[in-house]
C-alpha cells in the first residue's frame, strides 16, 4: 500500500452529473490530481466494475430506485472512505421533490399525462419489466442507507471545495474552508 | 435591581461594558461589536425567543439574548464551544424539520437560515430528514405562502398587523403540527407595501411576493460573499 | 335589532337557514355574556363548544366581528386546545385517557370495546354522528383507571363489560347524568351538584387534609394583621410552591406586593396535568372552602382584589360545586366587599376553565390562556409577579400551596416548620398510582423515603418508581432509600409504581415521550423537534435496530432541550435520560453489539408501492 497512489471511485446515483462536472471544473489542477491518485470504477474513465479495493468513494445523487441502493452498498463495501457529494446525495435534492406524492401519481404523470407523452402511449403501458430497477417509495439520501464519512454540500459543490477536500484527505492535511466554498446552491 | 435607564456594568465574554439597564443583551452586544446569531429576532419588533439560536449564558444559566434585559453585574458568555454547537444544532434541526431545498428556492443567497448554516459551516444535518408533507398556498393575490420553508419564527405574526391591530398571520395548532396561517379574509386586501414587508421580514423563503423572485444573480446576493453578522463585527473597535 | 344572517353556503336548504339564525343568536348571547371582551375568548369558545359540541366555522365570522379581531386570531386559540374542535365530535363525545397508567390498568381492551360497540375508530365519529371517540392525555384519574370523559362527565374504572353498557345507554339517547354504571363516589362526589362516580381515595390525612377545618378562621385572624406581617409569617414557614417548581411562596408574595401597580391578581393553578397527579382534584372536591380562603389571604397580603381559579377542563364536572362554594363564601363575607368587616379588604374569585393543554400548567402560559390566547409560556423576565395577567403584577400559586398557607396562618409558622425536614418544611400531598394495593392520595411529611412510601401503599416486586411525573425521575430499587424533598427527589405530587412485569421502555418511556410531543406548544424550535427525533431513536432501539451510537446521540440531543423556554421543553427528555442513566441494561439488551451503523431501511417495504402501481412482483435479494 505504501508509495502507492490512493484509488478513487465515483458514481452518480439519482443525480444530474453536475457534481461530476464540477469535479472537472478544477481545470488544470486535474493534472495535479492525476499525479496524486488513480481512478477505479467511475464514469470518468467508464470503468463499470470495481477492479480492486478503493481508498475513496465519491457519491453523487441520492437513491430513487433499487439499483441505486445496490450501487451505494457496493461502494460502501469497496471503499475505505465514502463521501456524499452535493445536495442530492446529502438530502435528496431535486428528485426529493417527489417525496410525499403517491408513486402511482408520479408514474402516471411520467408515462401518461405529461405533455411529452400525452397521446403517445395509447396502450397505457407502464414499464414493469423485471430487468428494470424498482422505484422506491421516496428518495433516500445516502447516509440513510450506509455510513458516510464526509459530506460536501453544494449544487454542485464548488470545484475548489471538491479539490481541497480530496487533497486534504489524500495528504492528511487540514482542509481549508473559506466562506465562499460552502454553498447549498 | 436596577431600574430601566440607569447605567449598569456587565461583562460580555470577559470584557466589561457599560450599558443602559433594561436594554436587551442582544442589542448591547451588537452596539459593542459582539455578534450573537439571531433568527427570529427583528430589531424594533417586540422579541419572542422562539428560535433559541441567540441562547447565551448569564451567570452560567441559559437565557435568550433577544429577550433578556441587561442588569448590573451580569456575567454573559456568548460564544463558548457548547453554545456554538447548540446554535449549529438548532439550525440543523430546522433544516430537517421542513423541506429546505436551497437550489430551487427564490430566497437562496438572501436567506438567513442558510446564511447561519454557512457561518456555522454546516455540511449536513446531524438529524434525520423528516420530509414532512407540506402545502404551498398561493390563494392570496399578492403572496405565496410556502409551508415547506417556514421555520415558525413568528416574525410575520409579530410585525404585520392591520391598522386596527388585527392579525394577518397567526399560528395554528400546536407542537410539531404548528403552522403559520394567513387570514383568508383580511389577506384579500393586503397592500403591495404590506406584502413586500412580509416577504422582507421573512428570514427564509416561506413568504414570497408574487412576480418578485430571482432578480439578483448568483454571486451578488446578500450572503454569497459576506457572512451574516459580519456587519456587526466590523463595527468592533 | 336582528343579528345579521351569516353567509349561507350553497348546500344549505331553507330549513337549515332557520337553524343558522338560531345558532347566530346563541353565539351573540354568549359573546354578550362575556362583555364582548376579547380577553374572554376562552370562555366564549368553551360555551360555544359545549352548546354545539363543536365550533362551527360559520360562527368564526361572528366572533371576529363582535370582538374586532381577525378570523386567524380566533383560529389560533381554537386550534391550540385539545377540547376545541371545528368539526362535529358527536352528540356524545368520548375522550379516553391514554396515559401510561391507563394502559397498565387495561386501556387497550377498553378502547377496543369502544371501537367495536360504537363502530368507528378512535379519532373518528360514528357514521350516524352520534358518538365520537377520541384519546386524551392524563385526565387526573390515575387511581381509578381506565377512565374516560363523556360530555364532560367522568367514567372511571372502566371494563369492557361496562363500556358495552355505556355505549348501549348512549345509543338509547339517555342523558349523560343518567348513565352512571356504579354508585356515586365518596364525599362531595355524591352531592347533587357534582353527581359523579369519582372516588377520592384519601388514604392518609395530615394537617392539611385533617378533619375539623373551620372556614374563615384564618381570615378573621389576618384582618387584624398588617399585610406585611402576613407575608412575614408565610416566609417564616419556609413553605415552597407545591406545584413542582418549589419557588419560596413568601418571597413570591413579597415581590408581588412590592411591584408597582394598583391592580394585582391572584391566580390559583388548578391545571394539574402532570400524568399521575390527581391530588388537586381531591382538594377541589373536598376542601374548596379552604382553597378560596387561601386565595383571599393571598389577595389581602399582596393587595389584589381579584382572584382567578384556573381549573383544567377535565375537572369541569366540579364547576357547579365550586361556584356554589364561591357563592357561599360571598354570603358569609369571606369573599366580596369589606371581608370579615375589614374596610378596603375586597376580594372576589372567578373560575377560568382551560380547554385541554398540559403546558397551561406553566404559570405564564396559564395567564396567556386566561387572557383568551394560546397557552404559550412567556419569555421571562419579566416574571408574572412584575407583569402577569393583563400586564399587572400577578401571583400564581398551586392549589395545595394556598391550602397549606391557611393552616400556616391558623397554627403559625413555627408549628409548620416543625414538620418535614430543615430545607423542606411541612407536608406534601402526593398522588400515588400504578402497581400497588392502595392507590390514592396521601399526605406525608417531607423526608419520607421511597421505601417508606412503598411500604405505606402496599407495593412489592417493584421494578421502578416514577417520582414527579414524566418530567421527574425514573428511579431503580438501588435508590429507593432516597427521600422526598426539594433537595433530593422533588415532586409536584405524582408517584407512579411500576412492577417487575412491566416493559419500562415501551410502556413507560415511550408513552411519556409521546406525551411531551403531544403537549408541546410548538413555540421553541428545540421542544417542537428534539422529542420527535428522540422518539425515532427509541423506536429504532425497541425494534432491535439500534446501535450504541443511538444511545450516545439520544443523550447528546437531549441536552439541546435545555435551551427551551419553559419547564416542559427543558424536561421533555427526562424519561429517556433518566431511564438510560438508571436502567441502562434495558437498552443494552436491545441494541446490536459490534455494529456501528444500522440503516432502518427495508427494501421490500420501500419498493412495494411502486411495484403495485405497475403490477409487478418485487424481487429483493
Amino acid at each position: 500500500m505504501e508509495n502507492q497512489k490512493p484509488i478513487i471511485a465515483t458514481a452518480s446515483l439519482a443525480g444530474c452529473f453536475g457534481c461530476h462536472m464540477s469535479l472537472l471544473d478544477i481545470d488544470d489542477r486535474i493534472l495535479n490530481l492525476i499525479e496524486l491518485v488513480e481512478f477505479d470504477k467511475s464514469p470518468i474513465n467508464d470503468l463499470k466494475k470495481f477492479t480492486r479495493h478503493c481508498d475513496i468513494g465519491i457519491i453523487e445523487g441520492g437513491c430513487c430506485n433499487s439499483e441505486n441502493i445496490h450501487m451505494l452498498k457496493e461502494f460502501r463495501k469497496n471503499c475505505r472512505i465514502l463521501i456524499s457529494v452535493g445536495e442530492c446525495a446529502i438530502m435528496g435534492g431535486l428528485p426529493a421533490l417527489r417525496n410525499g406524492i403517491p408513486i402511482r401519481e408520479c408514474i402516471e404523470e411520467a408515462y401518461w399525462q405529461s405533455p411529452s407523452v400525452k397521446g403517445h402511449n395509447p396502450e397505457m403501458i407502464l414499464p414493469n419489466d423485471q430487468e428494470l430497477p424498482m422505484l422506491l417509495d421516496r428518495i433516500y439520501h445516502c447516509h440513510e442507507i450506509v455510513k458516510i464519512d464526509y459530506f460536501l454540500p453544494g449544487c454542485p459543490p464548488r470545484a475548489d471545495l471538491l479539490y481541497d477536500a480530496l487533497v486534504s484527505i489524500i495528504t492528511g492535511t487540514e482542509m481549508k474552508l473559506p466562506y465562499e466554498v460552502i454553498k447549498f446552491d | 435591581m436596577s431600574t430601566n435607564g440607569s447605567v449598569i456594568r456587565c461583562s460580555i465574554d470577559g470584557k466589561e461594558y457599560l450599558a443602559k439597564a433594561g436594554k436587551y443583551i442582544n442589542d448591547v452586544a451588537r452596539e459593542n461589536g459582539v455578534y450573537i446569531p439571531t433568527l427570529c429576532n427583528v430589531i424594533g419588533i417586540h422579541p419572542q425567543g422562539a428560535c433559541r439560536i441567540c441562547t447565551i449564558t448569564v451567570n452560567g444559566r441559559m437565557m435568550t439574548a433577544c429577550t433578556t434585559p441587561v442588569a448590573e453585574g451580569m456575567d454573559i458568555k456568548t460564544n463558548t464551544s457548547e453554545l456554538q454547537d447548540l446554535r449549529k444544532s438548532i439550525v440543523e434541526l430546522m433544516y430537517v424539520e421542513g423541506n429546505h431545498f436551497c437550489p430551487a428556492c427564490e430566497k437562496s443567497g438572501n436567506c438567513e437560515l442558510q446564511a447561519l448554516a454557512y457561518r456555522f459551516q454546516m455540511m449536513v444535518s446531524r438529524f434525520p430528514y423528516t420530509f414532512p408533507k407540506r402545502k404551498i398556498d398561493a390563494r392570496n393575490p399578492k403572496l405565496v405562502k410556502n409551508y415547506n420553508r417556514c421555520i415558525l419564527c413568528k416574525r410575520c405574526i409579530r410585525a404585520i398587523k392591520d391598522e386596527q391591530g388585527r392579525s394577518y398571520f397567526a399560528f395554528r395548532k400546536r407542537g410539531h403540527k404548528v403552522e403559520v396561517g394567513i387570514d383568508v379574509d383580511l389577506g384579500k386586501f393586503i397592500s403591495d407595501e404590506v406584502a413586500q414587508k412580509a416577504m422582507d421580514i421573512c428570514p427564509v423563503g416561506a413568504l414570497i411576493k408574487k412576480e418578485q423572485a430571482f432578480r439578483i444573480p448568483i454571486g451578488k446576493r446578500k450572503y454569497d460573499k459576506t457572512p451574516i453578522g459580519a456587519d456587526v463585527e466590523s463595527h468592533h473597535v | 335589532m336582528k343579528p345579521p344572517i351569516p353567509e349561507i353556503t350553497d348546500e344549505l336548504e331553507i330549513g337549515e337557514q332557520v337553524y343558522q339564525v338560531t345558532m347566530v343568536e346563541i353565539v351573540h348571547g354568549i359573546i354578550k355574556k362575556y362583555g364582548s371582551n376579547p380577553t374572554r375568548l376562552m370562555d366564549i369558545l368553551i360555551d360555544i363548544q359545549s352548546e354545539f359540541r363543536y365550533i362551527p366555522p360559520l360562527v368564526l365570522a361572528e366572533i371576529s366581528k363582535e370582538l374586532n379581531i381577525s378570523n386567524i386570531d380566533i383560529e389560533q386559540t381554537i386550534s391550540f386546545y385539545h377540547f376545541f374542535s371545528t368539526t362535529p365530535t358527536g352528540k356524545y363525545t368520548v375522550y379516553l385517557n391514554n396515559s401510561a397508567v391507563a394502559y397498565m390498568m387495561g386501556r387497550e381492551e377498553v378502547a377496543q370495546t369502544f371501537e367495536r360497540e360504537v363502530g368507528c375508530k378512535f379519532g373518528e365519529v360514528s357514521a350516524d354522528g352520534m358518538i365520537g371517540l377520541f384519546s386524551t392525555s392524563c385526565i387526573g384519574m390515575s387511581d381509578q383507571e381506565p377512565a374516560a370523559l363523556i360530555n364532560g362527565k367522568l367514567f372511571t374504572r372502566l371494563t369492557p363489560f361496562r363500556v358495552k353498557e355505556i355505549v348501549r345507554d348512549l345509543k338509547a339517547l339517555k342523558h349523560i347524568d343518567e348513565i352512571i354504571v356504579e354508585g356515586l363516589g365518596d364525599g362531595a362526589n355524591a352531592l347533587p351538584e357534582v353527581h359523579s362516580m369519582v372516588q377520592n381515595n384519601i388514604r392518609k390525612k395530615g394537617p392539611i387534609l385533617a378533619d375539623g377545618y373551620k372556614a374563615g378562621e384564618a381570615l378573621k385572624k389576618i384582618v387584624k394583621m398588617k399585610p406585611d406581617d402576613v407575608i412575614a409569617e408565610v416566609k417564616a414557614s419556609n413553605i415552597r410552591g407545591r406545584g413542582g417548581a418549589g419557588f419560596p411562596t413568601g418571597m413570591k408574595w413579597e415581590i408581588c406586593r412590592n411591584s408597582p401597580g394598583d391592580e394585582k391578581y391572584i391566580f390559583c393553578n388548578a391545571d394539574e396535568g402532570e400524568p399521575g397527579t390527581f391530588k388537586d382534584r381531591v382538594i377541589l372536591t373536598e376542601y374548596p372552602k379552604m382553597l378560596m380562603e387561601g386565595m383571599a389571604l393571598a389577595g389581602y397580603a399582596v393587595g389584589a382584589k381579584e382572584g382567578i381559579l384556573y381549573v383544567r377542563h377535565e375537572y369541569g364536572y366540579l364547576q357547579k360545586h365550586l361556584e356554589k362554594v364561591i357563592e357561599g363564601g360571598r354570603k358569609k363575607n369571606y369573599l366580596g366587599k369589606n371581608i370579615c368587616g375589614r374596610e378596603d379588604f375586597d376580594f372576589d374569585i372567578r373560575i377560568q376553565f382551560g380547554a385541554g393543554s398540559y403546558v397551561c400548567g406553566e404559570e405564564s402560559a396559564l395567564i396567556e390562556s386566561a387572557e383568551g390566547k394560546r397557552g404559550e409560556p412567556r419569555d421571562r423576565p419579566p416574571f408574572p409577579v412584575e407583569s402577569g395577567y393583563l400586564g399587572k403584577p400577578t401571583i400564581v400559586n398551586n392549589v395545595e400551596t394556598l391550602c397549606s398557607i391557611v393552616k400556616v396562618i391558623v397554627h403559625g409558622a413555627q408549628w409548620y416548620r416543625s414538620m418535614g425536614t430543615k430545607e423542606s418544611s411541612g407536608t406534601k400531598v402526593v398522588s400515588i398510582s400504578g402497581d400497588c394495593k392502595y392507590p390514592g392520595v396521601y399526605e406525608i411529611e417531607w423526608g419520607f423515603s421511597v421505601n417508606d412510601v412503598l411500604e405505606m401503599i402496599g407495593a412489592s416486586d417493584v421494578q421502578a418508581v416514577q417520582v414527579g411525573g414524566p418530567s421527574g425521575t425514573l428511579i431503580a430499587p438501588n435508590e429507593f432509600n432516597r427521600t422526598l424533598s426539594y433537595t433530593d427527589l422533588s415532586t409536584g405530587g405524582s408517584i407512579i409504581i411500576f412492577g417487575k412485569h412491566r416493559d419500562l421502555l415501551k410502556d413507560v418511556v415511550l408513552n411519556f415521550t409521546n406525551f411531551f410531543i403531544d403537549e408541546s406548544c410548538g413555540s421553541c424550535s428545540t421542544c417542537r423537534n428534539i422529542p420527535i427525533h428522540l422518539r425515532t431513536k427509541l423506536e429504532k432501539i425497541l425494534n432491535a435496530r439500534g446501535v450504541d451510537k443511538d444511545i450516545q446521540e439520544m443523550l447528546e440531543w437531549a441536552k439541546i432541550l435545555k435551551a427551551s423556554r419553559c419547564g416542559l421543553g427543558q424536561t421533555a427528555a427526562n424519561p429517556i435520560v433518566s431511564s438510560i442513566k438508571n436502567f441502562r441494561p434495558l437498552y443494552d439488551q436491545k441494541i446490536q453489539h459490534g455494529k456501528d451503523f444500522d440503516s432502518s431501511f427495508d427494501m421490500l417495504k420501500a419498493v412495494q408501492e411502486s411495484c403495485d402501481a405497475v403490477s409487478r412482483v418485487p424481487h429483493v435479494h
